[in-house]
């Protein structure tokens, strides 16, 4: 199933967003949104994930969703977005209440979702009493539960300290591995771009227009090689020397504001 | 360069040169100790029963607390007590349901739809300020003399308090965590009862304590205004008489009903918002 950006653009009130901005998400790949802040990464993938309409263009999907998928589309959100009154196994059922699985049915699929993401032995426990790591993963596990075949990704890692930045990018990896799900992923950390993209698109300062779409060399097990880690590194700094000058930019606009 | 304490123990908080970092992060932490409140309530009580037993003070205008407890024993064993109580709680407990529900529904209204919000919200401004015992009369005039007036003075004090805590209560559920459902396709009801109802509950369960004193306050006025029963008809009565014990005694009663409600909605609390 291929996710269709086509022609987007966005504004809130007088303020233009989004202009024009168009690509193709296939089926297994991931693709990484970049840009200085308020470039409008966030705003794109509600408009893709159908959270917001946008003033022009439309968000399209190709293809039919993978079997069993109950929710093709599906957000991993920056702030975990987790139901503060309900248990881990709660919050992971909780996008299954409304479709027709059986009880049974939510429980293996719920099982399920919580092994891949170790928190079997967290089913009971309550948001509050789970780290940031654990929480995120949390909402890894409920967007996995849907079988989704493209996942949203919104800064899942930003709010995360950098040692359980590290250990979820490898789960990341892990889960994205098989190409059975693809993924756009927004982020304003070029590593985590360079490490899990397969292409990375490259936002303007606002309003955020495409400046670049740069292909990732490699697959996503190669890059862990050090032969290709230069490589990567010097990818990571042409990407930066992209977006340098508008960050700087987009920085001052913001503490102007 | 990091410098540790020499390893043969001597320190350095002895040299002549050195004082210690004074320590500036005392206070602003309040804990309340629930043995030095007991203590304080049991001083007071003594003291003032020391002074009515000195006779320092006319017990006709402040009855000891021995005396007020007396009287209300005395209220208990002929039965006036739980008359007085019985008709009270049964004005309280209906006009507090009947505001509470429609007040939930209004809230719940107000803060989900626009134009429940546009009309509601100008009507609960303009009439939620007005001192709702002032009502009474006209209340008296529409429904007649009896029970229906008071329970509807009562119902109108809980029922804007409520639905300004509901549709509050409502605004506050944060946004990510609708647009979280919203993006798992779940259906609008599933929302409202999952994630809304929830999230707004503490909200609602805060206006319960305050409804339950609105409540408490109201039935008293009414009482006062036109009842021949009900504890604010009886500290009345003893105020005309001058029997200052009884009606102590009453606002004794009055108080332990507040303390009660009190309990019960921390009892709610604990029970519905553990996860807090």
């Amino acid at each position: 199933m291929d996710l269709i950006a086509e022609i987007i653009s966005h504004r809130f009130d007088a303020l233009d967003v989004l202009e024009n901005v168009s690509f193709t998400v296939g089926a297994g790949e991931v693709v990484a949104i970049v840009g200085p802040s308020g470039c409008g990464k966030s705003t794109l993938l509600s408009i893709l994930g159908g959270l917001l309409q946008p003033s022009a263009g439309q968000a399209l999907l190709r293809g039919t969703p993978p079997p069993g998928s109950l929710n093709p589309l599906t957000f991993v959100f920056q702030d975990f977005a987790l139901l503060p009154w309900a248990s881990v196994a709660d919050n992971v059922a909780f996008p299954l209440l409304h479709t027709p699985l059986s009880a049974q049915q939510r429980a293996v699929a719920v099982d399920d979702a919580l092994r891949r993401t170790g928190l079997l032995d967290f089913r009971s426990a309550f948001p509050k009493q789970l780290s940031g790591g654990m929480r995120q993963r949390v909402g890894i596990a409920r967007a996995l539960v849907v079988r989704p075949a493209i996942l949203l990704m919104d800064e899942p890692l930003s709010a995360l300290d950098s040692q359980t930045r590290e250990l979820l990018m490898e789960d990341f990896v892990d889960l994205l591995a098989d190409g059975a799900m693809g993924a756009v992923y927004v982020t304003h950390n070029l590593e985590e771009a360079v490490r899990l993209a397969d292409r990375i698109v490259v936002l303007s300062r606002r309003p955020g227009r495409i400046r670049k779409v740069v292909t990732v060399p490699a697959t996503r097990r190669a890059r862990g090689d050090a032969g290709m880690r230069a490589q990567l590194l010097d990818l990571q700094n042409e990407l930066w020397a992209l977006i340098r000058t508008e960050a700087i930019d987009a920085e001052r606009e913001v503490q102007h504001a | 360069m990091l410098e540790r304490t020499p390893a043969d123990g001597h320190r350095i908080g002895a040299e002549a040169d050195t004082k210690p970092v004074r320590f500036r992060g005392a206070g602003f932490t309040p804990a309340a100790s629930r043995w030095a409140g007991l203590l304080a309530l049991i001083s007071v009580l003594g003291l003032w029963q020391l002074i009515g037993s000195l006779a320092l003070i006319n017990p006709l205008f402040l009855p000891t607390p021995l005396g007020i407890l007396r009287a209300l024993y005395r209220l208990a064993e002929s039965g006036a007590l739980w008359q007085h109580v019985s008709a009270s709680l049964l004005r309280i407990l209906s006009g507090w349901a009947l505001g509470t529900a429609t007040g939930i529904v209004v809230g719940f209204a107000i803060g989900l739809w626009r134009i429940a919000r546009s009309i509601g919200i100008t009507f609960v401004s303009a009439l939620f300020p007005i001192p709702k015992i002032a009502v009474l009369p006209l209340l008296i005039l529409w429904l007649g003399i009896g029970e229906q007036p008071k329970i509807a003075t009562i119902a109108l004090g809980v029922f804007f308090s409520t639905t300004i805590s509901v549709y509050s209560g409502v605004d506050a559920v944060p946004r990510n965590l609708i647009r979280m459902a919203q993006s798992f396709d779940v259906p609008f009801p599933t929302i409202v009862r999952k994630v809304i109802w929830p999230g707004a509950l503490p909200s609602i369960l805060a206006g319960f304590r305050i409804t339950a004193s609105v409540a408490l306050m109201l039935v008293v006025s009414a009482e006062m205004i036109g009842a021949e029963t009900g504890i604010g008809t009886f500290v009345l009565q003893a105020g005309n008489l001058m029997q200052t014990d009884q009606l102590m005694a009453g606002i004794l009663m009055l108080s332990l009903f507040g303390l009660a409600v009190g309990k019960l909605i921390s009892l709610l609390e604990a029970r519905l918002l553990h996860w807090r």
